[in-house]
């Protein structure tokens, strides 16, 4: 016995949440301060429903809602942001418009006045609206020469068929045919404050803030079409989806599994089944493929939430001579997680993983911006960490079992690799049946 | 309307020791979450690897995480996470660190883990083999198996550098990988991964008196071996223009970068500053210089970047390094006329000036990034490491802000005339895909 040995662990305070304060305005748009001084800065959210939207038309106005106002020229509204230290951006997702960004403290009431103009006031100018075009025809393009965005459509169309979220990325042919009037139209119809959440995190008082916000953004109303996304449908396994892509040297290999919204009562107990699965490095997939096998180096899988539905997406790119031997492996721990009970101790250290990183998301502005701003658009709050903390510490080893015979199984998994046909194909269907996609 | 924000600051701070054994020790306390940061880094990357060995830095790092004097393989992993933290490491090219993020009341385990490796990772062929294929796997992942794989940060060294330690791929040749021995790998521990070649960082929810005294405990024993003695890796600056192109057979569109060499950024930090300054002039935002330009205006752009040190680590970077502009193309672009136009903006700026209000502005957004960089704790703990490591001076963190404001329009002209195309080196991608 040495003289070192690991030290215990002093158990942790309970959650503390930060400072707070909430309040919808006139125009439904809500808005949320929350209390970090830690740095001098504040971080801003603001998440717009945008379900449904025609897909080439929302992804384009996402990239072009900063191109000018009727006063402001796409220059004009990055030197004004930067002036104050400030910087705002816009992504898209399947159910919202999301847009970013930070500012030193000091600068936020006018990084709102510029957000309030962007809102009200954009227009979409024909000359910079052409180059956004261009350049967003040229980011699809090369993402569709990326193995993780191929293998991402591929799966997400085998996933979701007619469902809206089967296609997420525009064509390059169909970004090409939008025009600055329809980005327009799209802009009055749904970039709307009616649902809207605008979540503000940093050294601010909260209640101020939220007078900022009033102020500044009091002009921008209007109701919103219905966005609504219908459920999604239930997954449907079938045989192995192969989509070939000759010459690769790695395959990428991609599962999707079942799995329930935040609020579901098998929340928990899903969560730690998927950490004991692959959702962290200490779980079977990784060691078992990367630290005894050395078939791959970044294996994980996670839960993705969207609004009409969750999943559980495993994915590792694996060397392609060793694809077989990928799957094989995969499919047995899925097998094992559905078929055996978790041991006591690795339970507990998956346990223990999934509290102390809601502490360390909780940890600073931007991941407190984070996390209020998606947990709202759920229509949840941060005292929803209580509640989930409190869900996953009592969540029992039965229960865990009990989930992961459900959702985990791996009959019930849609599989995908994209790699080299030629190489794979063999060796695959040795083992499950397969089909080659016809594209 | 030119308002000019006052630039604000951080005073994290900052308790500075060394343990009888040589290792170097920066606390920087914070308890404004329960959460701790601890990092320790080594004076060791990719430029201290031996010829015959490219990769080795970086495939060394892997091997400590794979079990050490108390610790079995995989153990380091569980108990980070099962302490609710996180974990990882990374190489560059003057240092490699390690580090772990956790609850507060991890701290005593994070040191123990650190302090356990620093007295000796067990290193078996078995996990040397294991590592060796992980380790082409995320080679394959990062570069072999997508376009614009290590552009330009691999691509970039071998045109602008002529001596093997800064011109090598730093990921490694699979060669060279697959002939590594564990015997490389303990000579390569004795040598560099001395206590007195290391710096111990710890940030966030702790008291300092009882944080000093854990990490008496836990490292006061660790085997006083001191630092090797580090060479001088830097080389003559170009005498003319260098250019190189290749073809990547995933890429659909073509890709331009360029570098220059700037001042030493430890042994002339005055110099160097209003270089990294400059290149957020001349690239962030839409209402920089050459975005404006280059993609607004021309369109001959599609993406741009500009930064300083190959790895964008630019304040924890050594003599020689690099001031770097990369910039992506549309379908049948002209890297020539890129680069023209480039050269006629910076020449713009070296004879036309730097306006208050622009880089007033720039300086404002600047310190945006310095801050918000900081308020993670191992955005405290891991920049704090390297400054104490490179300069002894753990505390430039807190003056970034304001350095980086002082910087004048006269320097920023200054830096710019430098950038001439007889002291540029530039690597060209040529689309192959579909090809």
């Amino acid at each position: 016995m040495t003289k070192h040995s690991l030290p215990d662990l002093v158990p942790d305070s309970k959650i503390k949440l930060p400072r707070q304060a909430e309040r919808t305005l006139a125009s439904g748009l809500t808005v949320l301060a929350i209390r970090r001084t830690s740095v001098p800065l504040v971080e801003l959210r603001l998440r717009v429903p945008f379900g449904r939207a025609p897909l080439p038309r929302a992804t384009l106005l996402s990239q072009a809602l900063f191109t000018g106002t009727g006063t402001m020229s796409s220059i004009d509204i990055a030197a004004e942001l930067q002036t104050v230290g400030g910087g705002l951006s816009a992504g898209l997702d399947p159910d919202r418009l999301l847009i970013t960004g930070n500012t030193l403290a000091g600068g936020l009431d006018r990084t709102l006045e510029i957000l309030a103009a962007v809102l009200t006031d954009a227009t979409y100018p024909a000359e910079e609206v052409a180059t956004e075009r261009d350049r967003l025809v040229d980011h699809i393009q090369v993402a569709q020469s990326q193995p993780a965005h191929l293998a991402r459509v591929a799966l997400l169309k085998r996933m979701y068929g007619r469902h809206p979220y089967a296609v997420q990325t525009p064509e390059p042919e169909q970004v090409k045919g939008v025009r600055p009037a329809q980005l327009r139209a799209l802009h009055a119809d749904r970039l709307r404050p009616d649902g809207a959440v605008l979540v503000l995190v940093g050294d601010v008082n909260p209640e101020k803030a939220i007078d900022a916000a009033d102020k500044a953004l009091g002009s921008w109303t209007g109701p919103s079409k219905d966005g609504n996304v219908p459920p999604t449908p239930e997954l449907e396994p079938g045989p192995l989806l192969l989509v070939d892509r000759p010459g690769a040297v790695q395959s990428s290999l991609r599962m999707a599994l079942p799995a329930v919204p935040r609020t579901h009562p098998d929340h928990a107990a899903l969560q730690l089944a998927n950490l004991l699965f692959g959702g962290y490095f200490s779980s079977r997939w990784v060691e078992n493929i990367r630290e005894d096998k050395g078939y791959t180096y970044g294996p994980h899988t996670s839960i993705e939430h969207f609004l009409a539905g969750s999943a559980l997406v495993a994915s590792a790119e694996v060397a392609t001579e060793v694809t077989g031997p990928s799957l094989l492996e995969t499919m047995y721990e899925l097998g094992r997680i559905a078929s055996l009970p978790p041991g006591e101790e690795e339970l507990e250290q998956a346990r223990r993983y999934a509290l102390g990183t809601l502490r360390l998301g909780m940890s600073t502005q931007g991941g407190l911006a984070g996390l209020a701003s998606m947990y709202a658009s759920f229509g949840l709050r941060l005292d929803y960490l209580r509640d989930h903390s409190a869900a996953l510490a009592s969540a029992t080893r039965e229960q865990v079992a009990e989930v992961a015979a459900r959702y985990l199984a791996p009959a019930r998994a849609i599989t995908v690799v994209l790699g080299d046909a030629e190489k794979v194909e063999g060796p695959l269907s040795a083992l499950t049946a397969l089909e080659r996609d016809t594209e | 309307m030119a308002r000019k924000v006052k630039i604000p600051a951080t005073k994290y701070p900052i308790e500075r020791f060394t343990l009888d054994n040589g290792l170097r020790v920066v606390l920087s306390p914070d308890r404004s979450a329960p959460v701790v940061g601890v990092a320790v880094v080594y004076d060791v990357g990719i430029r201290s690897e031996p010829e015959g060995r490219t990769g080795f830095a970086h495939l060394f790092e892997h091997l400590m995480f794979q079990g050490s004097e108390n610790l079995e393989k995989l153990a380091h992993f569980r108990h980070v996470q099962g302490a609710g933290g996180t974990f990882n490491g990374s190489t560059h090219l003057d240092y490699t660190d390690y580090f772990e993020v956790l609850p507060t009341g991890g701290l005593e385990r994070a040191l123990f883990l650190e302090a356990d490796r620093m007295r000796g990772p067990r290193l078996t062929e078995e996990n040397l083999r294991n590592q060796v294929d992980v380790v082409k796997e995320e080679i394959r992942v990062n570069v072999l198996n997508r376009p614009y794989g290590g552009f330009p940060w691999l691509k970039l060294p071998p045109v602008m550098f002529s001596t093997f330690p800064n011109e090598h791929d730093g990921y490694g040749s699979f060669a060279d990988l697959e002939s590594a021995t564990v015997d490389d790998a303990q000579e390569f521990f004795q040598r560099y991964y001395a206590c007195g070649n290391a710096v111990l960082s710890v940030a966030g929810d702790f008291d300092v008196a009882h944080a000093t005294a854990l990490v008496e405990r836990h490292f006061g024993d660790v085997p006083s071996r001191p630092a090797p003695p580090r060479p001088d890796f830097d080389e003559p600056d170009l005498t003319g223009e260098k250019r190189d192109r290749y073809t990547d057979r995933l890429a659909p569109l073509p890709a331009v970068a360029s570098g220059w060499r700037v001042p030493d950024p430890i042994g002339d930090f005055a110099a160097y500053l209003p270089y990294v300054v400059l290149a957020e002039v001349l690239t962030d935002g839409d209402a920089s210089r050459l975005v404006e330009r280059l993609v607004q205006r021309d369109r001959t752009v599609t993406s741009l970047g500009g930064y300083i040190g190959f790895m964008g680590d630019e304040y924890l970077v050594r003599n020689p390094t690099a001031l770097l502009l990369q910039a992506h193309l549309p379908p049948g672009g002209d890297p020539e006329k890129v680069l023209r136009t480039i050269d006629e903006e910076l020449d713009r700026l070296a004879t036309g000036g730097l306006p208050a209000g622009e880089l007033a502005r720039t300086q404002a957004r600047m310190a945006t990034h310095l801050l918000r960089d900081t308020d993670p704790v191992l955005g405290r703990a891991l920049p704090m490491a390297v400054l104490e490591q490179q300069r002894g001076r753990p505390d430039l963190l807190n003056d970034l802000p304001r350095l980086v404001g002082e910087v004048t329009a006269e320097q920023i002209v200054a830096a710019a005339a430098t950038l001439q195309p007889s002291r540029r080196a530039t690597v060209e991608v040529v689309p192959g895909a579909g090809q």
